[in-house]
């Protein structure tokens, strides 16, 4: 989730030529542990990095999509994986529930690359990056030899989203 | 992009750093693994020591050696560091230290953010040492501040902290480089004089002594002892002793004006005025932001050095300045500081803290500005 | 081989501040004739120490000289080796200093077999401070910190260092001053981490309070209770109890961190990205 998050933010500063932050934040377990991505995206500059109230939350697990379902703006948009069972949502918020998780399996035969399908399904929802910027941020991110591999896997993200 | 921690070692090792010594502590363990890899393809050396004493004991002796040497770490960790740091201080030898600060005392919150050190820093020695502390706020200022650290260092011979924290270090931005060939390097001042005549610890008008490493002819003694000219020690010389004390701190306070680096906004007009540092300063710029947004007269000093005190930038508030407020990640360690330098200026000064492991948000010091104004 | 040991000493800084009677000033001497035999330039070798009256050896010996804080000299020791591989560092300390506050640093100057040479001075007290029980001490000898005896046992310093994995290590005494010296001579021509424990004498501070009122009592203890790891070999165990083995214990080449370290460089340098 922490490279997710700083590919989205890659791709708006480097390759969209907007300003951006990434934070992560995490426990201290070195796996296994929650782990959350803060990423701002202004055409000014950001000086407080931390979100209380994300404009857009990808959560991909229930208990991410329980800890900060809630947090969402007013009129924001909220992402959620097929896999949580109940979802604590606004009225107020755009709401979508896409099978990022199950994508992953299709395309890589384990979980490693839902944060690229979700940067995919994220991306084609907001449009707060564009879809080359994108690209080019997961190749150069990413480990060698797996850019194919993973850039299929954005490619999937961007088709959740009709 | 870049992270903070990231920016330390590249502005590092474009200052000439060649060797690095650490221990693994969280949040500033980037440095030492990226100092890991990169040191040797510049032909520098990388250790990770049995404890962070031997850490801090590592760099100072490499730098007796004549190599740029840095090292980084945490409270818990600065601790530690800091019975070597007093011997680099005494005998004169350049180093820097990153101390990424977390929650504390003791481990406290290992990942995250604090403000805690700022004391330590100054005072965290035994002895009346001398010491410069500089403060990034932004990654790119990580990037510029370790670079004029090392500067600090080479140029007077001193311990130079960098005071960074666990949201500087981690948060990644978009900084844009400078090109090696536009950065001032400083090299530590050479004798003029041949191995006959030198005296390790006789300075200049600068109140700084050249330095050259052994091994090229000039053989001479260190000691953290009180010690004379000569470096031999004078263990009961009042005198040397008195003359030693006073140099080191000369030293720095003659070069305050290189050293002391602030940044204001919005002050022509303010009435209310932020003094921050570190991470909170962003907290404090999104504040007179919206503040300004609402016709609020409100304005930024912000430090990037903590030590020697910049007290000459409250001399610039005239007297339309009602209050200064003084937001800090802990429970106020320069506010004293900032009331000390506003001694003859009727301006009211009020703390603003916070000690929990979370940023103080732009929102707190919004508030407290509409209170006070 | 006779060697005039004053072009070694900064002679203007006598007298040096040592007890009439101490055993340093044989260690230090002996540690110049090593030197001198060699043929080692006195730019060329530097000489650290921490806190204690071993660190006093380095101020009036004409090398270069850094005393550094209590226990930490091996550690300044390996910043300044990594820097300066080309140099010869011998760090000079105590029992105190480098076994008990100094210690976890000498296991692990040990373990990683850099090329410094230590010799550490083992008086059986820290004699600066005043007779206070170090981790030599002998159980049940005196000190002003143990006024009914030590409880405690002692190290093997050697032992400790070979277990550490120190690729040369020797133990010599005060009063065998030749062996003293052709141990500190092969000790500093060896390749990595070197370690001579060199048993001395603190009359003042351990001596008086233990029935060895004078120096020469002291010494002739050493030179009664000394084996050579020779002659040891042929004594059972109980023959050797209560007896200091001296000698040469171990002297292996392995390979040494500073020339592992600048291969690691030279390979660096030479990958797409380096300088």
């Amino acid at each position: 989730m922490v490279l997710g998050g700083i590919i989205l933010a890659t791709a708006a500063a480097v390759y969209d030529g907007l300003n951006a932050t990434h934070n992560q934040s995490y426990g201290p377990e070195a796996r296994g542990g929650a782990s959350r991505s803060e990423v701002i995206i202004s055409r000014g500059v950001i000086h407080y990095p931390e979100i209380e109230h994300p404009d857009v939350l990808v959560a991909l697990n229930q208990e991410a999509a329980d800890k900060f379902g809630l947090n969402v703006r007013d009129n924001g948009i909220f992402i959620a994986d097929s896999r949580c069972k109940s979802v604590p949502s606004k009225n107020s918020v755009r709401f979508y529930r896409l099978p990022m998780v199950d994508t992953a399996y299709e395309v890589a035969g384990s979980e490693l690359v839902t944060n690229i399908v979700a940067l995919g399904a994220l991306a084609a929802v907001t449009g707060v990056v564009s879809r080359e910027a994108l690209q080019k941020a997961v190749a150069a991110s990413v480990p060698r030899g797996t850019e194919d591999l993973n850039l299929k896997a954005l490619d999937r993200g961007f088709g959740l989203v009709k | 992009m870049m992270q903070g921690n990231e920016a330390c070692v590249e502005g590092a090792i474009a200052a000439g750093v060649r060797f690095f010594a650490g221990y693994p502590i969280s949040p500033a363990t980037e440095i030492a693994e990226l100092m890991a890899e990169k040191l040797p393809r510049v032909g520098g050396a990388f250790i990770q020591m049995e404890d962070e004493i031997a850490s801090m004991a590592a760099v100072i002796g490499a730098s007796i050696g004549g190599v740029k040497s840095l090292t980084a770490t945490s409270g818990p960790g600065f601790t530690l560091k800091q019975e070597n740091l007093g011997y680099a201080a005494m005998v004169e030898i350049p180093c820097v230290i990153v101390n990424v600060q977390r929650g504390g005392p003791s481990t406290g919150m290992p990942t995250l953010p604090a403000q805690m050190d700022v004391m330590q820093s100054r005072w965290g020695t035994h002895g009346d040492h001398p010491v410069v502390v500089l403060c990034p706020s932004t990654v790119y200022e990580c990037y510029v501040l370790t670079i004029k650290a090392v500067n600090i260092a080479e140029m007077l011979r001193v311990p130079v902290i960098v005071l960074s924290d666990a949201i500087v270090g981690h948060i990644r931005e978009k900084v844009v480089l400078p090109d090696p060939g536009e950065i001032e390097i400083v090299e530590r001042k050479k004798p003029l004089v041949p191995p006959e005549g030198y005296l390790p610890y006789r300075a200049d008008e600068d109140g700084v002594p050249p330095f050259i490493t052994y091994g090229k002819g000039y053989r001479y003694h260190i000691t953290s002892n009180n010690y004379d000219e000569g470096g031999f020690p004078a263990t009961n010389d009042h005198k040397v002793a008195h003359a030693l004390i006073n140099r080191l701190h000369a030293k720095i306070e003659k070069r305050r004006s290189e050293i002391i680096v602030t940044e204001e906004y919005m002050l022509d007009d303010a009435e209310v005025v932020i003094f921050a540092y570190g991470c909170t300063a962003r907290s404090a710029y999104s504040a007179v932001e919206t503040a300004r947004e609402q016709g609020i007269r409100a304005g930024i000093i912000k430090a990037l050095t903590l030590w020697p005190f910049p007290r000459e930038v409250f001399r610039k508030l005239g007297g339309r300045v009602r209050t200064v407020i003084v937001p800090e990640m802990n429970m106020g360690q320069l506010v004293v500081e900032v009331e000390a330098a506003l001694k003859d200026n009727p301006a009211r000064v009020v703390p603003l803290n916070r000690v929990d492991g979370k940023m103080i948000t732009p929102g707190q010091i919004l508030d407290l500005v509409k209170e006070v104004i | 081989m006779a060697v005039h040991v004053d072009r070694y000493l900064r002679l203007h800084k006598m007298p040096h501040i040592w007890c009439p009677g101490c055993g340093n000033g044989i260690v230090l001497g002996a540690l110049v004739r090593a030197v001198a035999e060699l043929g080692c330039s006195r730019d060329e070798v530097v000489v650290i120490t921490g806190i204690g009256c071993s660190a006093r050896t380095n101020a009036i010996i004409d090398f270069n000289t850094f005393q550094t804080t209590h226990g930490r000299a091996l550690s300044f020791a390996t910043g300044f080796k990594l820097a300066r591989p080309e140099m010869k560092v011998v760090v000079v300390t105590g029992d105190g200093d480098g076994l008990a506050i100094g210690g976890n640093h000498l296991i692990h100057s040990a373990r990683r077999n850099i090329d410094i040479t230590t010799i550490l001075i083992n008086n059986s007290i820290y004699g600066m401070t005043g007779g206070q029980h170090s981790p030599l001490t002998p159980a049940g000898s005196y000190a002003t910190t143990a006024p009914y005896g030590t409880l405690e046992p002692v190290f093997d310093a050697c032992r400790l260092v070979e277990g550490a994995g120190a690729t040369y290590v020797a133990r010599g005494t005060a009063y065998h001053v030749v062996l003293l010296q052709r141990l500190i001579a092969r000790a500093i021509s060896h390749k990595g981490f070197a370690f001579v424990e060199a048993v001395s004498q603190c009359p003042v501070g351990f001596g008086r309070r233990n029935k060895m009122r004078t120096p020469s009592e002291m010494m002739r203890w050493q030179k009664d209770h000394a084996v050579t790891v020779k002659a040891a070999a042929g004594m059972s165990r109980e023959q050797l109890r209560g007896k200091i083995l001296i000698g040469e214990f171990v002297n292996r080449n392995l390979p040494e961190l500073t020339e592992v370290y600048g291969r690691l460089i030279r390979e660096a340098q030479s990958r797409p990205g380096g300088e």
